[in-house]
């Protein structure tokens, strides 16, 4: 009697599905047809083209200059290093916090494991295989280590702030030191692209939140001014403002400063994205309700007290996937620097196509720099949309 | 005693809301203000020191740099200030034509994303993400180099029904120039345009009365349609002369031509932003209550009227202001013109402020030029908006 009845024929199964998806009628059976008929033709081209004829040598001969740059290869430990930090404490953070911080302990581990994968086909050496799975695989040991709550929050929370500083020294070093100094114009390849979009979106966080801030105030003065930044950066190419940095913004500072292109690319950057930042910001703290302002004022806190202990911490959890796309868009923004002669990732490509050697292989370095890129952006997308509705953004 | 309370009770002027607002907006007055004029005074002692000056005088000297894609007529004699319009009229010209194109590629790629086709609507999705996750200059290098420079030589042109050429240096199509007869012509589809306006306001007037109107509209569309057709007799011989391409000795002469520059940038820009587009327009379509699509079907619409005439314009409400968004990213994303070598607003800016040796006059007049671009569109995007939404009591 509990016996579930079979369901009608010809509803479930393969067959179904195919009739139900692709043969639904006469003008979709046509179409699907001919999508077929040219997906299989243009997989046959590609597949023979990337099997038989691609030059894939020209990408792993080269593969350190992707990576690094010049950075100097006996130097590439310090990078393996710095790798680290963030991998350790993306595990530790993904156990105790779960959520966004899981998306990126994933991201990192992937992407590493990846970068072993290429670098055991090209001649960089083991060691460089050895350095990133050991990394890859850091990121899942503490992982395990922060479920078991080892670490207290606090600590995380501090690790964290200091993480990038130290990355930072640790890759660019101090002259006269054993941790010898290496220039920013040696730092390229996916280095550079990778920290360019980090650092601009580290610190044109809390530029953004006072820009929000400010455009949100009752005061004339803040009010107008944020608005004015906001508007005037959000109308303008990134182009433009990065072509400011390098040529004009030295007219502007004293002659003693002498910023490298590197660090003035950072910056206008850092600029640019601080006012995407506080329109992401502004959307969150819309999304508070009034309620919340009136309590804390009923409470007797006052105006600044408010918006650190109540408005911001819920603001700012709810703009964390609107800034990971941000994110996204700024490491493929990066391109860009390479129109003020910086060598990231693209460039770099373009400097390898510049060898005698690699004459002709343009289709492959092109396509292995938009797979890298694609890897990456994909990956982060991915991440970020299963996290937006694990948080039920949108839906609650 | 009295006044003694008084001044007890008297705010002291540290918890004085007024006067702390006062000083908090000075103090961010300062911390703006100080920086920019230390920053000008670095500027005055730089340019005097490499006697730059600062000024917008090079505007009427000559530029002296060819410029390959122009619309208006430009030359190495011209001055600065028409290789800045040229720029400009550049920038506007392919950022018009690509929204135009993106927009419908986008509305394609949004409805294939929802078609009840899984292979179609897969494929459109994988599209949207590879467009999406791969940075937009790389994609105009490969369009650019990978597409467009791998055509034919000049000598070798693949011909358009003998009439238009396609070759690596660009695309060559016939150019209309007006006869004596063109102001005629031009009269009659003043005329033409005149009649639909008319037909509509007389078919909405009755229509509110209630009254048939479908002939009407057949008619005043006939109308429109002859007007222009009967011109182009009444003008007297054809109104408008048309220049074919001729494959000379080294190029062709004669023509309009459209550099491989622009072609790869439009191409690059429109393929870009459909991607966008395609998924605002997802958005739009799905963000319609379910319960609409039953109820126009139940009232028995045809699917074209049911997209066409509950969906679409229920969904505009949602896609406009995204779509906004993105039409103002494709006219900055044109600033990438500099990467295929197409003249636009940015890439003259940087020639210019390379051969006048004036950055910073150069920078001011090409970023205050974007703006003016972004809040115009805004602006008639925001004007559209208003129209598309629906006035709630």
């Amino acid at each position: 009697m509990d016996e579930a009845l079979a369901p009608p024929k010809g509803t479930i199964g393969p067959v179904a599905w195919l009739r139900g998806n692709l043969f639904s009628g006469p003008v979709n059976g046509l179409v699907t047809l001919m999508l077929s008929a040219a997906l299989v033709w243009v997989a046959l081209q590609v597949g023979g083209w990337a099997v038989s004829e691609a030059r894939w040598n020209v990408v792993t001969d080269n593969l350190r200059v992707f990576l690094i740059g010049r950075y100097p290869g006996d130097l590439a430990w310090r990078i393996w290093l710095s790798l680290a930090i963030p991998s350790v404490l993306a595990g530790l953070s993904a156990g105790a916090y779960g959520r966004t911080t899981r998306m990126l302990a994933v991201t990192l581990s992937a992407v590493q494991a990846l970068i072993a994968v290429l670098i055991a086909t090209s001649p960089i050496g083991i060691l460089g295989v050895l350095a990133y799975s050991a990394n890859a695989a850091a990121v899942w040991v503490a992982f395990v280590i922060g479920l078991r709550g080892l670490i207290p929050r606090r600590v995380l929370t501090a690790a964290w702030l200091v993480s990038l500083p130290t990355c930072f020294i640790l890759i660019a070093g101090f002259t006269g030191t054993p941790l010898a100094s290496v220039g920013t114009n040696d730092w390229g390849g996916l280095l550079l692209t990778v920290l360019l979009a980090t650092v601009g979106i580290v610190l044109s966080f809390p530029l953004g939140v006072l820009l929000a801030l400010g455009r949100r105030s009752t005061l004339p003065v803040v009010r107008i001014l944020s608005t004015g930044y906001i508007e005037l950066i959000r109308g303008v190419p990134l182009v433009t403002i990065l072509f400011m940095a390098d040529l004009i913004l030295p007219l502007f500072l004293p002659a003693e400063w002498r910023l490298d292109r590197v660090a003035r690319a950072m910056g206008g950057i850092t600029l640019f994205s601080a006012a995407y930042v506080a329109e992401n910001v502004r959307g969150g703290l819309q999304s508070i309700p009034t309620g919340q302002v009136e309590a804390a004022q009923a409470l007797g806190l006052t105006g600044v007290q408010t918006n650190i202990s109540i408005v911001l911490p819920q603001a700012l959890r709810a703009v964390i996937p609107a800034n990971v796309g941000l994110f996204i868009s700024l490491l493929k923004d990066t391109t860009l620097v390479s129109i003020i002669g910086l060598l990231e990732l693209l460039s770099v490509g373009r400097a390898v196509l510049a060898q005698p050697d690699s004459l002709g292989a343009r289709m492959e370095v092109y396509v292995f720099v938009a797979a890298v890129f694609f890897v990456l952006c994909y990956a982060m997308s991915q991440a970020s949309y299963r996290v937006e509705r694990a948080l039920g953004v949108g839906t609650r | 005693m009295l006044s003694g309370t008084h001044r007890a009770r008297a705010v002291p002027l540290w918890r004085d809301v007024r006067a702390l607002r006062f000083a908090v907006q000075a103090a961010v007055l300062l911390v703006v203000v100080v920086p920019v004029v230390l920053m000008a005074g670095n500027f005055a002692t730089a340019t005097e020191e490499r006697g730059l000056g600062f000024g917008f005088g090079f505007l009427r000297r000559q530029a002296g740099f060819e410029i390959d894609d122009s619309l208006v007529p430009y030359s190495a004699a011209s001055t600065y200030g028409s290789a800045f319009l040229v720029g400009l009229l550049n920038t506007l010209f392919v950022s018009a034509v690509g929204i135009i194109l993106a927009t419908i590629l986008g509305i394609g790629v949004g409805v294939a994303r929802l078609s009840p086709n899984w292979l179609l609507s897969r494929l459109a999705a994988g599209y949207v993400e590879l467009m999406r996750n791969t940075p937009l200059l790389l994609q105009l290098v490969i369009i650019f180099f990978l597409v467009f420079l791998q055509l034919p030589p000049v000598a070798e042109s693949v011909a358009i029904a003998n009439v238009a050429y396609l070759n690596q240096r660009g695309l060559y199509v016939p150019g209309a120039n007006a006869t004596d007869g063109f102001a005629i012509w031009i009269g009659f589809w003043v005329a033409a345009v005149a009649a639909l306006v008319i037909t509509r306001i007389v078919a909405r007037r009755r229509e509110d009365e209630g009254r048939p109107v479908r002939r009407l509209r057949t008619m005043g569309v006939l109308v429109a349609v002859a007007l222009p057709v009967i011109g182009w007799f009444a003008a007297g011989g054809s109104p408008l002369s048309f220049d074919l391409p001729v494959l000379g000795p080294f190029n062709f002469s004669g023509g309009v031509e459209f550099s491989t520059g622009f072609a790869a940038l439009l191409t690059g820009l429109v393929i870009y932003t459909a991607a966008f587009i395609g998924e605002v327009v997802r958005g739009g379509i799905q963000a319609v209550r379910r319960g609409q699509l039953e109820a126009a079907r139940a009232l028995g619409l045809s699917e074209g009227q049911v997209l066409g005439l509950v969906i679409f314009p229920q969904a505009l409400r949602i896609i406009v202001p995204p779509l906004t968004s993105q039409y103002l990213n494709l006219t900055k994303n044109s600033s990438l013109a500099i990467a295929v070598g197409y003249s636009d607003l940015f890439k003259i800016g940087q020639t210019m402020s390379n051969q006048t040796g004036q950055p910073v006059p150069v920078i001011v007049m090409v970023m205050g030029t974007y703006l003016v671009i972004s809040l115009a569109t805004s602006l008639l995007m925001n004007l559209y908006n208003r129209r598309v939404q629906v006035i709630e009591r």
